[in-house]
């Protein structure tokens, strides 16, 4: 089960403010979500591999080769805010 | 500066480094954006470093052989299976809201390096370090605070991501470091073997090599951890040692004083010379690191390890061994000798060529580096080839010139380069080592000279300077001075 505790924290972990009712709503939400996941643990992986992706693939790499992406004002464009050359971003509260 | 008064209790610093190193790629880890310095602002972003929808990264397979050949370097064990994690924080330098590093199975661990310090006596203190883990991630973007140089003061903050996705090592050491001198010396030593490998230009300045400090103080002779402090901020290995050198005083104050040490990071202020808490909130960094899954694992064969660790170079400890065993050089030369590979390089080629190697290494260490210091070049771009320093030692060695014509002629072979030996012969240099030769210049010159040749034979045998002065003077330097001085001596002793 999580807890408000547990909704608040990853709340201030992902820097979002929410309100009491967002809290209970989402403690509810989040539960099911877990829930559902929850069946998983039905089957018996005692004997198989921890894995990280369905696909089996190693040493994918690629050469050390430049090229500038053109529509690099368009990522710009894309932001919420932009100043001039730079993203601008909300006034940061603390650290870390 | 640690020393307590006598009575009190000994405290000894337990110190460890974070280091991260930017690789020197030409572009970056997981994207085809330009990793130059200094570009204009978000100049060098693309889709991937931003982590914009559909995208995905590809491992630069130079990061990879970068940091196994670092590894290698620093003695360690390659993985032979390796992935890359999420670490997750949210904080606008970060445009995915997570880094792509390396969590339990990084590329490298279990190493060690060599320091090397120097005791009063001027012997040679060496100590292994050792290399917890070495692994590969993405460096984050830059940001510049609006309104305010200070964060506290700023109103909004504005974001340059050319350095998102910068291929980084970071290093981590064991924490057997006890002094800040150790600590800079650790440091300069892990700069000096990324440079050897050519993997990093390791410029602190550009932020290229970047230490974190961690740092607790136990009375000696415990074996307990005290409460750890970090310590960031730091841009000179002067700066390192400083800031640790204050912390330990700090820390000894508040034990002394029955203050708790809080477990903090701290930040060194470089115009203030102290370090200063930076109150992070606590339990705000819960990375919550998961298994990248845009990114497949790594596999090193044993094949392709061999062969980058073929293709390491000498490295500097090897080499300061090197010097001392084959050229009998002291510790210190083979320090300062090895300090830069090219400078070894040169020394190297010019013993090759024959130079006797102390001679080879005080002209290096000497004249030339000061040539180049003063005018901001790199040895390996001087007109004056090893081959041909090797000459110029050979000739002051064959009595063909003085050390003191060969000091005169250096300014014009470091500009131009060429045959020294032609040199000498086309300025008519050839030093004078014709007894005969040498005898009738002395006999002129005691004849031009009776009073002071009377004082001399009177007792006032500081004279004796005046008159291989006055050789010297009418053979333009070129006498040759032993010979000159044993002469002198017997004619004037006769």
């Amino acid at each position: 089960m999580i807890d408000r505790e547990q909704v608040r924290k990853v709340a201030h972990l992902a820097r979002l403010e929410l309100t009491d009712e967002e809290e209970t709503q989402f403690s509810g939400q989040l539960n099911s979500i877990l829930d559902y996941f929850e069946q998983l643990s039905e089957l018996d992986t005692n004997n198989v591999e921890p894995t990280a992706r369905a696909i089996d693939v190693v040493n994918m790499t690629r050469v050390d080769a430049q090229e500038s992406y053109e529509a690099r004002d368009r990522i710009l464009e894309g932001a919420p805010d932009r100043d001039d050359d730079f993203f601008r971003v909300p006034q940061i509260l603390n650290e870390g | 500066m640690t020393t307590a008064a006598p009575t009190k209790t000994q405290y000894e610093a337990v110190i460890g480094l974070e280091t991260h190193c930017q690789l020197s790629t030409e572009t970056k880890i997981f994207s085809n954006s330009s990793t130059q310095f200094g570009a204009d602002p978000n100049c060098n972003i693309d889709p991937v470093c931003m982590g914009l929808p559909g995208t995905l990264p590809v491992l630069n397979e130079k990061v990879l052989e970068y940091a196994v050949k670092a590894g290698l370097a620093l003695n360690c064990t390659i993985a032979p299976y390796s992935k890359f994690d999420r670490k997750q924080y949210f904080y606008p330098d970060l445009p995915k809201n997570y880094q792509i590093s390396q969590y339990d199975l990084p590329i490298a661990e279990h190493g060690w390096l060599e320091i090397e310090l120097e005791d009063d006596a001027g012997n040679p203190l060496r100590k292994r370090i050792g290399i917890t883990r070495l692994h590969m991630e993405e460096d984050a973007g830059k940001l510049v605070h609006g309104g305010s140089d200070r964060l506290s003061g700023s109103t909004f903050s504005l974001v340059d991501y050319n350095r998102a996705g910068i291929p980084l090592i970071e290093i981590v050491s064991e924490p057997d470091l006890r002094s800040g001198v150790e600590a800079a010396e650790y440091a300069r030593e892990l700069r000096r073997i990324v440079r050897y490998l050519g993997v990093s230009d390791g410029n602190m300045q550009e932020g290229s090599l970047r230490c974190d400090v961690n740092i607790s103080i136990r009375p000696v002779g415990t074996d307990t951890f005290g409460t750890k402090v970090e310590i960031k901020n730091m841009n000179s290995f002067n700066a390192i040692e400083r800031a640790i050198n204050y912390e330990i005083e700090r820390q000894i104050k508040a034990l002394e004083d029955n203050e708790r040490i809080v477990q903090e990071t701290r930040l060194w202020e470089e115009g203030s010379q102290r370090t200063i808490s930076m109150r992070t909130k606590e339990g705000s960094s819960d990375y919550r690191y998961f298994p990248e899954p845009d990114l497949g694992p790594i596999q090193v064969s044993e094949a392709q390890r061999e062969d980058w660790r073929s293709q390491l170079p000498e490295l500097p400890a090897q080499r300061r061994q090197r010097y001392e065993t084959e050229f009998g050089l002291s510790s210190y030369d083979a320090r300062v000798l090895t300090d830069d590979r090219a400078i070894a390089e040169y020394f190297d080629a010019t013993a090759a060529a024959g130079a006797s190697a102390k001679p080879a290494a005080n002209w290096i260490m000497g004249d030339i580096s000061g040539y180049l210091n003063t005018e901001k070049l790199s040895i390996s771009t001087i007109p004056l080839k090893p081959a041909e320093l090797a000459e110029l030692v050979g000739l002051i060695d064959d009595n063909t010139i003085s050390n003191k014509i060969a000091k005169d002629i250096l300014p014009d072979l470091l500009a131009k380069g060429g045959s020294p030996k032609a040199l000498v012969e086309s300025k008519g240099l050839v030093q004078v080592s014709d007894p005969k030769a040498i005898e009738e210049v002395i006999d002129q010159v005691l004849a031009d000279h009776p009073d002071e040749l009377e004082k001399y034979r009177g007792g006032k045998t500081k004279l004796l300077g005046f008159f291989v002065g006055q050789v010297m003077k009418r053979t333009s330097g070129r006498a040759d001075p032993k010979l000159t001085n044993q002469l002198l001596n017997k004619k004037l002793n006769s």
